[in-house]
């Protein structure tokens, strides 16, 4: 009846019993809920909940839920990173110094990066993706607005399901990657892996339908006259990265499904014995794993080559340049994988082959930086919040690149592997080059999204004590990693270890005050939207002046179908040729539009996910077979009786929107076009 | 102003020397062959990289403050987007200094591959001393086949003479390291990996497990003493007085999960332990891989149609004939 719950094995409630840090963050979170719940039920939100989001098919809407789970998860995340810096400036000496035992010190590093990567990184460049891309295209929704919201509610039911292993149960203690035999039921015998695998099935699950969707979008629904080689640089990189995540994720749910059958069914793909082989599964791993961080980190490319001439006045350097760059980098990154395992006895050819391969992604990533630096020679500079998250992008990024290159030689990675030096490495890519790009994507298309600007100087002094916090807490790990210090250590034995350790920790100390800046500023938003109750101002459509592609061209926030006519373009940098050339237009007749109608098929597609997982999680078969049979009837019943119909929006409507904008532009004092 | 910048200069390289000298960083100050080869590279690679990243970092800051818009005097090109000039030079200075390092790895990774035995040892016929060593849960087992000696958490080796380690692992995947003599390589079951190292120098180094294997793992830390030849046969004959024996039901008995082991010595090994370990079949009854791959290939389909498997038998009546 109850599955695993009955088994003491499992111990289902041993870390609340046994953990005070775990018992008091349940509590808290629990308290947060309650009271969440509370306010809306209070406020009488939950109509406007239900309506306008939860079952929204629109894709600024969903934009904003996805970014709102990836902060979220950026702050579950974070914490874990805190705990880890904390635990291991004290962890000098045995087993029992620092606070945390070996077995939750282990679970705690691979939630930070199960989380940052699938349940942190990915949804933030979703949420970006579906904010900005359609506007970027001139297109009115996605391909596909059902899948989009069935996608959001997904990624939401994995991320759930990850978080719930905070409580019932625990999580993995097994690295992010879940490397076999540790990770099958020999190694990890309780729920830890369990709730590994489905949450990543459902959060794969999730981003292949949202990838195939992107990629019709930009394939299908450019507006008239742009072509390949005049959309913007973020769409290209947008492009790649789903065509890559279509490629990726597949051998991701199928490794995953075939560890499932070793602790499900008795298999031995990746066992010891029996005929498995655990090599197999690091290769598929790092199949998705490695074409992942570009998946990651080209988008952030995208968002550079957006803000750098925006804020520079520039046009973008190299544009060509930049997308065979781009091109490039998609074929190579699934010619390096086994970088990861040069210490695996490869051999000469095959290690000397997965070497060069490497370095030479260096030289694609390399022309961007200088396309970006040739951007702002000869501009007119300004350095506002986004400029200044680029400018130390570039700055770190390079650093990150530098040691990258050191890595890729093959006989060097021999003394890095899995040191800290290689820790401090990718964090040095992912938060200099992925996240730091994010947060000025984020900062720069804020005022689309909400009309106004987040605060200026809290964005300065976020970036600031990011950028400073970065350097404090992994230069100390590059040098421990020289020293000889591993990764994933619950202690160590080295005294001289310790003072670096301590400022590693003072470093993410730093960082967290940037979080909590960039916290205060998203509450002065929220302080302006109560003050205003919840009207958001509709302001100049332009705010950073200098902009250049069609999403400003628009109203800030955008109406629900996004342009009343639809622009048609014949130049890169469309909206920068209309302001320049004057042949922005201001529509008199309009037309009536179609819109899609909303659905509530995802959201109960993703509370059955979840409950499918938490069962499977727990061996309650029974409920597997509920859920299962919910998930499949409800996807059938949308298919057959659902409102695929959408509706119109008259064109009085549409002129009705539109002259409030007007009137409101002209009323905050913008010019008469 | 002048001995300002001078004194600023010379405390900032004094902390930089102090915080990388006060402590020992095992990479940059080798003792191993292999482990000066390879500080030697990652040096180079760091300049080589350099040459080019401090440049860019430098433009960031030049050109946020030269081309500031506050400052309305300098040129301002708001539609120069293409220059072949410059594009040409965008991808052919990394394309060199790519070049340069990739022959460099190629060298490298020809020159040093793990398998191999190492130049400088086969120039001068240097009989290597051949370890095997085994992860276990969470210690290490290194076993002395010319000596039938064996140890937990211990290695003793003479300086200056090569070493061949096999490397395997009984239940989750490991890595070898000793920073200090260099590169690290995979101890994973099923496997047998072959590692080549050499201490130039006396000294106990500390080396580790380098791949995380659960609850244990940061415990599974051991010692490598390079010593001279007789402290070596001194050692040897320590650790045969111990009179432990290591054989199918003590290694078995090992096999159980233990963290941070003591040094364990054990006088004699059965001879055939470490091939049994990496075909996993020490357990009473079991069937080596070996075996069952052989068994495998036969029933396979290409071993159906070739019957390669038959030619011992077919040939053994001849044999006896002469």
């Amino acid at each position: 009846m109850f599955g695993r719950f009955t088994d003491p094995t499992a111990e289902a409630f041993s870390a609340l019993q046994h953990e005070p840090i775990v018992l008091y963050t349940v509590l808290t979170i629990m308290v947060l809920g309650i009271l969440v719940f509370t306010v809306i039920t209070l406020c009488g939100w939950w109509g406007t909940l239900w309506r306008n989001w939860i079952t929204t098919v629109d894709h600024k809407r969903i934009g904003i839920m996805y970014v709102v789970l990836a902060l979220v998860m950026l702050v579950r995340g974070f914490a874990d990173a805190l705990m880890m810096r904390l635990h291991q400036a004290m962890a000098l000496g045995n087993e029992s110094a620092g606070y945390l035992p070996p077995d939750h010190y282990d679970q705690i590093f691979t939630a930070h990066g199960v989380i940052m990567i699938f349940f942190m990184a990915t949804p933030l460049l979703f949420g970006l993706f579906n904010y900005i891309l359609p506007l970027q295209i001139g297109a009115r929704d996605v391909a596909f607005p059902f899948l989009n919201n069935l996608g959001f509610w997904i990624t939401f039911a994995g991320a759930v399901l990850i978080n719930i292993s905070l409580g019932v149960g625990n999580f993995g203690r097994v690295g992010w990657l879940a490397y076999p035999p540790l990770s099958e039921l020999s190694g990890s015998p309780d729920t830890g892996v369990d709730y590994y695998l489905w949450s990543l099935q459902l959060s794969g699950i999730a981003t292949t339908i949202s990838a195939i969707n992107f990629v019709a979008t930009i394939i299908k629904m450019r507006v008239s006259g742009m072509t390949m080689m005049k959309l913007p640089v973020f769409c290209w990189t947008a492009l790649v990265a789903n065509v890559l995540i279509l490629m990726i994720y597949p051998v991701l749910t199928v490794a995953l499904a075939l560890l499932i059958g070793d602790r499900y069914l008795g298999m031995h793909f990746f066992t010891n014995d029996g005929g498995g082989n655990p090599m197999v599964w690091i290769n598929y791993v790092w199949i998705f794993g490695h074409p992942e961080v570009y998946v990651l980190v080209l988008p952030a490319f995208g968002i550079l080559s957006e803000v750098v001439p925006t804020f520079s006045s520039k046009c973008l350097f190299g544009y060509t340049s930049m997308i065979w760059a781009i091109l490039v980098i998609l074929v190579l990154s699934f010619l390096v994988w086994a970088h990861h395992f040069f210490t695996m006895g490869g051999g000469i050819s095959v290690n000397t082959f997965f070497s060069v391969a490497t370095m030479v992604i260096a030289v694609p990533t390399g022309v961007k930086i200088f396309n970006w630096l040739f951007t702002m020679y000869k501009g007119r500079i300004r350095l506002e919040p986004p400029m200044l998250w680029c400018m130390g992008m570039i700055f770190t990024f390079v650093g990150g690149g530098l040691t990258g290159v050191m890595l890729s030689i093959a006989p060097a990675d021999w003394q890095f592997h899995n040191s800290l030096f290689l820790v401090a490495h990718f964090h040095h890519t992912i938060i200099g080059g992925v996240v730091f790009a994010y947060l000025a994507g984020l900062v720069y298309w804020f005022p689309k999204a909400f009309g106004i600007k987040l605060n200026r100087a809290l964005g300065i002094a976020s970036f600031w004590c990011w950028f400073i916090g970065f350097y404090f807490s992994f230069f100390p790990l590059y040098i421990l990693g020289l020293m000889g210090a591993t990764r994933r250590l619950q202690h160590y034995i080295e005294p001289s270890w310790q003072p670096y350790f301590i400022i590693a920790m003072i470093g993410a100390l730093i960082i967290a005050l940037g979080i909590l800046f960039t916290v205060l500023q998203l509450l002065l938003v929220v302080w302006y939207g109560i003050k205003h109750k919840g009207r958001l101002p509709v302001r100049e459509n332009d705010p950073w002046g200098d902009t250049r592609t069609l999403e400003w061209s628009i109203s800030s926030p955008p109406p629900p179908y996004n342009f009343a006519i639809l622009p048609s373009v014949t130049t890169l940098d469309a909206y920068w040729h209309m302001k320049t050339e004057g042949t922005q237009c201001k529509p008199t007749r309009f037309s009536r539009i179609h819109m899609p109608s909303n659905t509530s098929a995802g959201f109960w597609v993703g509370i059955l996910a979840l409950i499918l997982g938490f069962a499977l999680v727990w061996h309650i078969w029974w409920l597997v077979a509920f859920s299962f049979i919910g998930v499949i009837s409800v996807i059938i019943l949308h298919s057959f009786i659902g409102d695929h119909c959408g509706y119109y929006l008259s064109a009085m409507e549409v002129q009705k929107t539109e002259d409030a904008f007007t009137a409101a532009y002209l009323k905050a004092g913008g010019k008469e076009i | 102003m002048e001995n300002l910048k001078k004194v600023l200069g010379i405390l900032s390289v004094l902390t930089l020397m102090s915080l990388l000298s006060g402590c020992d960083v095992a990479v940059l100050s080798p003792t191993g062959l292999v482990a000066k080869a390879q500080r030697d590279l990652i040096i180079i690679s760091l300049i080589l990289m350099l040459c080019i990243v401090i440049p860019i970092m430098f433009a960031v800051i030049f050109f946020a403050i030269k081309y500031h818009a506050s400052k309305k005097d300098t040129e301002y090109l708001p539609d120069w987007g293409i220059s072949h000039k410059v594009e040409f030079f965008m991808w052919s200075i990394p394309i060199c200094v790519v070049s340069i390092l990739a022959m460099l790895s190629a060298y490298f990774t020809y020159k040093y591959e793990p398998s191999k035995p190492l130049d400088y040892a086969v120039a001068t016929d240097n009989n290597p001393l051949r370890i095997n060593a085994v992860a276990l849960e969470w210690k290490w087992l290194f076993i002395y086949p010319e000596y039938g000696i064996a140890t937990i958490n211990e290695i003793y080796a003479p300086t200056g003479r090569q070493v061949a380690l096999q490397l395997t692992a009984q239940d989750t995947i490991n890595a070898f390291w000793v920073p200090k003599l260099g590169s690290v390589l995979y101890a994973m079951p099923q496997m047998n990996a072959k590692l080549h190292l050499l201490s130039e120098e006396n000294g106990r180094f500390p080396g580790m497990s380098a791949n995380y294997s659960g609850d244990g793992f940061a415990g599974m830390h051991f010692t490598w003493h390079s010593v001279s030849n007789g402290d070596f046969d001194n050692w040897v004959s320590r650790v045969r007085r111990s009179g432990n024996q290591l054989n199918y039901v003590t290694y078995l008995e090992l096999t159980k999960k233990s963290k941070s082991n003591p040094v364990t010595y054990f006088s004699g090994v059965d001879r055939d332990l470490y091939y049994r370990v990496v075909n996993r079949c020490v357990a009473e009854g079991s069937k080596c891989n070996e075996e069952l791959m052989r068994l495998a290939a036969a029933r396979s389909l290409w071993g159906e149609l070739c019957s390669v498997f038959d030619v011992r038998e077919s040939i053994a009546p001849v044999n006896i004939r002469e």
